[in-house]
């Protein structure tokens, strides 16, 4: 049914892929290795995912959610079984009297751009060329699905046991984000996340669209200036869109943690074009904020992008270490998530920077 | 106290003997296929140099290369058993699913999923089967394998599990060593994993190699303790490198930086060790060698060991000049220990660095007459890009803009003059043997991770109580109580987890107990 249109993902493909959604991940989004790894078993066991534009599936077909939800350190000590994501997702199935067409990531950034492929390989079904985010955001109300007003917040939890939780009613965004960390943790704090069905013209209007191979792209962009040894930073640039903030050394990182989540600042010293200059950035998970000599330059939902300055390898938070010598890249975020209904969930308020509003990044746009 | 530091590499072993803080001789010999030779020979040379009797010597400090040579040249690896506690999780990745073929199949691929393992807060996984790891031990003893690696999700939180399980495969198995991955890695189940298996698969050489060491010491008539150097530039007893042998991946790098760091005094530099095939680049930081924040390769093989952040190119004294003018290139491929042999200088048809360096005047070995018919352009030209290899490599090894002097050890030494580009370079007495000296001064060190929840004691507590167990685990590894510093302190919080656990890592070090 799903005729010509996309392509087939290839093993070849997946090395970029997990790179580019790494760079996407802005700091956060967990480490995608484990998730190829997984891919690509499947794959070599002979499982087959088609990659369809968001044109593709007509109105009424039904699209399917995934994801692992947990604390990256437990994801890459207590890898999963391997078929959580489609327990959870077969449990909503169940409820709803519902049968998916196809799946979408609910996160590109990170570890969560592989959950969908690897289920969709188990499930037989193809993945939708985009996803509710553009990027990585710490919670589950921040999807663009959530934040344009998905109704149902039926949710299933699967652990590594058999162990299948399907939350029926839920209040509001906010207590299922609690209601599910709660049961995660009783999961052993890693668990596969299955979201209720969503009609494919609402996913059409509210999904942030190509981002998949947007993520393949970009991975594809640095491994083959890495391989030409041509400059990896402006190649990032060029396939992103964006534009070069800083680059500098790290010469501090403080933590602390609120709530359940890492806060903290990574201090840097500028090189090249920024020599003499301070730069700092909020990081929650993701980065938030980059400040350059104490001025606002690029902050969230704008894309954040801390790469290693001559591997254009992507840093997460909790890779950030004195010494390294990085790249921060700014990207515009897409219009989806920066409408003034976007920014009350992503903005910088709501990350907890009341005196900071919204100020689109200022960049020259890489020329086409 | 007299120490003898001892650096086995692929071409050479280096020795020194030390007294106190003061370097009485240095030696470098051939190393030799069965190890215990050469090392004799080392000892026996310095020895001598130094005029030390043998029984007068306290301590003998070795680093070698061997453990890590075998893994990446797939030679004398015991077939091992990878045995991993976490069914039903962790099904979806094999052990080794990310070896190299031809590594997996050097050790037999032999993989054993059971049930077992932790949760993050220490609730069982799945309860240990004793019949389930019967039958597994029954079939790897059928297989005739004798080296086992156990490891379990969340041992370097609670090992307990992997003990249970190794008590129960060794009761089936009495000739087996068993390899727990809490004994070696941090959290990160692949790569703790594949530390253990590599552990494992080198126990049956280690045992030969360590065993050597201890005869060629005793032969030399030395009565004092013999150590061996980890990769983290710290000690380990030889009974305890017998088990461990994957600890010394590494410790080449960190002993020449260490040495580097010890012989010219200054904490804050570049390191260049250039050997016979290849220079070795890496930044000091208060005397230690920066270590590597991303996952480091062995032979293929993903681990997360704390490695020393090294670049490494292919420039030795033994590298290649073919061309000339503008075309000239050098390296990266070596004559290596034939240099001996090749090297214009020694009779030889191939034009190398060491041909070069001696052409110029700026080294005297060889038969210089060798190298006289050389065309002073062609000498000039491989001169300037042999430098600008390593201005190159220098500025990627650069952690801050601000100038820091440049440190050049090894036996490759000789190709580097006065300077680098505008880089004044510092050569330091014995700088060729800097690897054997950065042994001889290796320090003991003790090290602990743990996870704690922040909602029974303040985080002020728990790194107290990491501290203190850190300290502990030197003082039982022999390091002087009173000498003990706190050199690396990390807590990660364990983001998106309510109740406020975090990760802590402590390591402890200090100066070896000699008494």
């Amino acid at each position: 049914m799903s005729g010509e249109k996309g392509y087939v993902l290839k093993e070849a493909d997946l090395l970029p892929l997990s790179l580019g959604a790494a760079v996407l991940g802005t700091g956060g989004g967990g480490n995608p290795y484990v998730g190829r790894l997984r891919a690509r078993e499947i794959m070599r066991k002979g499982a087959s995912v088609r990659i369809l534009p968001l044109d593709a599936l007509p109105d009424d077909a039904w699209i399917g959610r995934v994801g692992g939800i947990g604390a990256p350190v437990i994801g890459i000590e207590k890898i999963s079984q391997g078929e959580e994501c489609l327990r959870a997702l077969r449990a909503i199935e169940e409820v709803t009297g519902v049968r998916m067409a196809a799946l979408i990531a609910a996160e590109i950034g990170g570890a969560n751009a592989m959950a969908p492929i690897i289920t969709a390989g188990q499930a037989g079904l193809p993945v939708l060329d985009g996803d509710g985010m553009g990027r990585a955001f710490p919670e589950v109300q921040m999807e663009t699905f959530s934040i344009y007003g998905e109704t149902s917040l039926l949710s299933a939890l699967a652990d590594a046991k058999g162990n299948v939780v399907v939350f029926k009613e839920l209040a509001d965004p906010l207590t299922q984000e609690r209601f599910l960390r709660s049961m995660t943790v009783n999961m052993g704090a890693g668990a596969g996340a299955a979201g209720a069905p969503l009609p494919m013209e609402f996913v059409r209007r509210t999904a942030v669209p190509n981002t998949v191979t947007q993520a393949i792209e970009i991975g594809a962009a640095i491994l083959d200036a890495r391989a030409k040894r041509r400059n990896v930073i402006e190649r990032v640039v060029e396939k992103t869109g964006g534009a070069l903030f800083f680059t500098g050394k790290i010469v501090d990182v403080r933590r602390e943690l609120k709530g359940g989540f890492t806060r903290g600042h990574a201090l840097l010293e500028g090189m090249d074009e920024w020599n003499g200059c301070e730069g700092r950035i909020a990081i929650q998970n993701e980065n938030l904020v980059l400040w350059v000599d104490g001025e606002p330059k690029v902050m969230v939902p704008d894309l954040i992008m801390n790469l290693e300055l001559e591997t254009g390898e992507p840093i997460t938070t909790e890779m950030l270490r004195f010494g390294q010598r990085v790249a921060i890249i700014g990207m515009p975020a897409h219009p989806l998530i920066r409408s003034e209904r976007a920014l009350q969930v992503v903005g910088p308020k709501a990350f907890g920077y009341p005196e900071l509003s919204y100020t689109p990044m200022e960049y020259q746009p890489a020329a086409e | 106290m007299l120490r003898i530091g001892i650096d086995v590499g692929g071409t050479n072993t280096d020795a020194v003997v030390m007294d106190g803080e003061r370097v009485k001789a240095g030696v470098k010999v051939p190393t030799t296929g069965d190890v215990m030779s050469g090392v004799v020979e080392a000892l026996r040379s310095v020895l001598k140099a130094s005029g030390v009797e043998p029984a007068a010597v306290d301590v003998v400090m070795i680093g070698t290369t061997h453990f890590t040579n075998a893994v990446v040249e797939r030679r004398n690896l015991a077939p091992t058993a990878a045995v991993r506690l976490a069914l039903p999780a962790t099904a979806c990745l094999p052990p080794m699913v990310d070896w190299p073929d031809d590594l997996k199949q050097a050790i037999g691929n032999h993989v054993y999923m059971a049930k077992g393992g932790n949760e993050f807060d220490g609730r069982p996984i799945s309860e240990l089967d004793e019949e389930e790891l019967k039958r597994i031990a029954r079939d790897i003893a059928g297989k005739g394998i004798r080296s086992v690696a156990v490891t379990s999700v969340f041992s370097p939180v609670s090992a307990e599990v992997e003990k249970r399980a190794a008590a129960v495969l060794s009761a089936e198995l009495p000739d087996a060593h068993m390899t727990l991955s809490s004994d070696i890695g941090r959290l990160g189940l692949l790569e703790r994993e594949n530390a253990a298996i590599m552990n494992a698969c080198l126990r049956d050489l280690s045992r030969h190699v360590v065993q050597a060491f201890r005869d060629a010491i005793a032969e030399a008539g030395i009565k004092g303790r013999f150590y061996l150097t980890q990769n983290d530039g710290t000690l380990m007893e030889d009974s305890f490198a017998e088990r461990f042998p994957v600890l010394t991946f590494a410790s080449g790098p960190t002993n020449s930086m260490r040495g580097a760091a010890f012989l010219s005094g200054l904490t804050e530099a570049i390191v260049v060790d250039i050997g016979g095939t290849t220079a070795d680049l890496g930044s000091l930081k208060k005397g230690f060698p920066r270590q590597a924040s991303m996952v480091v390769k062995v032979g293929g093989v993903r681990t997360n060991f704390r490695m020393p952040d090294v670049f490494s190119m292919g420039l030795g004294g033994g590298s290649r000049v073919v061309g000339s003018g503008k075309d000239i290139r050098i390296g990266p491929a070596s004559v290596g220990y034939r240099i001996t042999e090749e090297a214009l200088i020694f009779g030889g048809s191939t034009l190398t660095a060491s041909d070069i360096a001696v052409a110029a005047g700026k080294a005297d070995f060889g038969d210089r007459s060798k190298v006289a018919h050389l065309a002073p352009d062609l000498v000039e030209a491989a001169q300037r890009k042999i430098l600008e290899m390593l201005d190159d490599a220098i500025d990627h090894a650069r952690i801050s803009p601000e100038p820091v002097p440049v440190i050049v050890v090894g036996g490759g030494s000789i190709l580097v003059g006065d300077a680098i580009g505008d880089v004044p370079v510092v050569k330091p007495d014995h700088f060729a043997v800097a690897n054997a000296v950065g042994a001889a001064i290796a320090q003991i060190s003790g090290e602990v991770e743990r996870v704690y929840s922040l909602s029974d004691i303040s985080r002020e507590e728990a790194l107290e109580d990491a501290r203190k167990k850190a300290q502990d685990a030197a003082v039982a590894a022999g390091a002087s109580a009173k000498s003990i510093e706190i050199v690396d302190m990390e807590d990660v919080p364990l983001a998106y987890l309510p109740g406020n656990a975090t990760r802590v890592r402590v390591k402890a070090v200090g100066e070896l107990n000699v008494g």
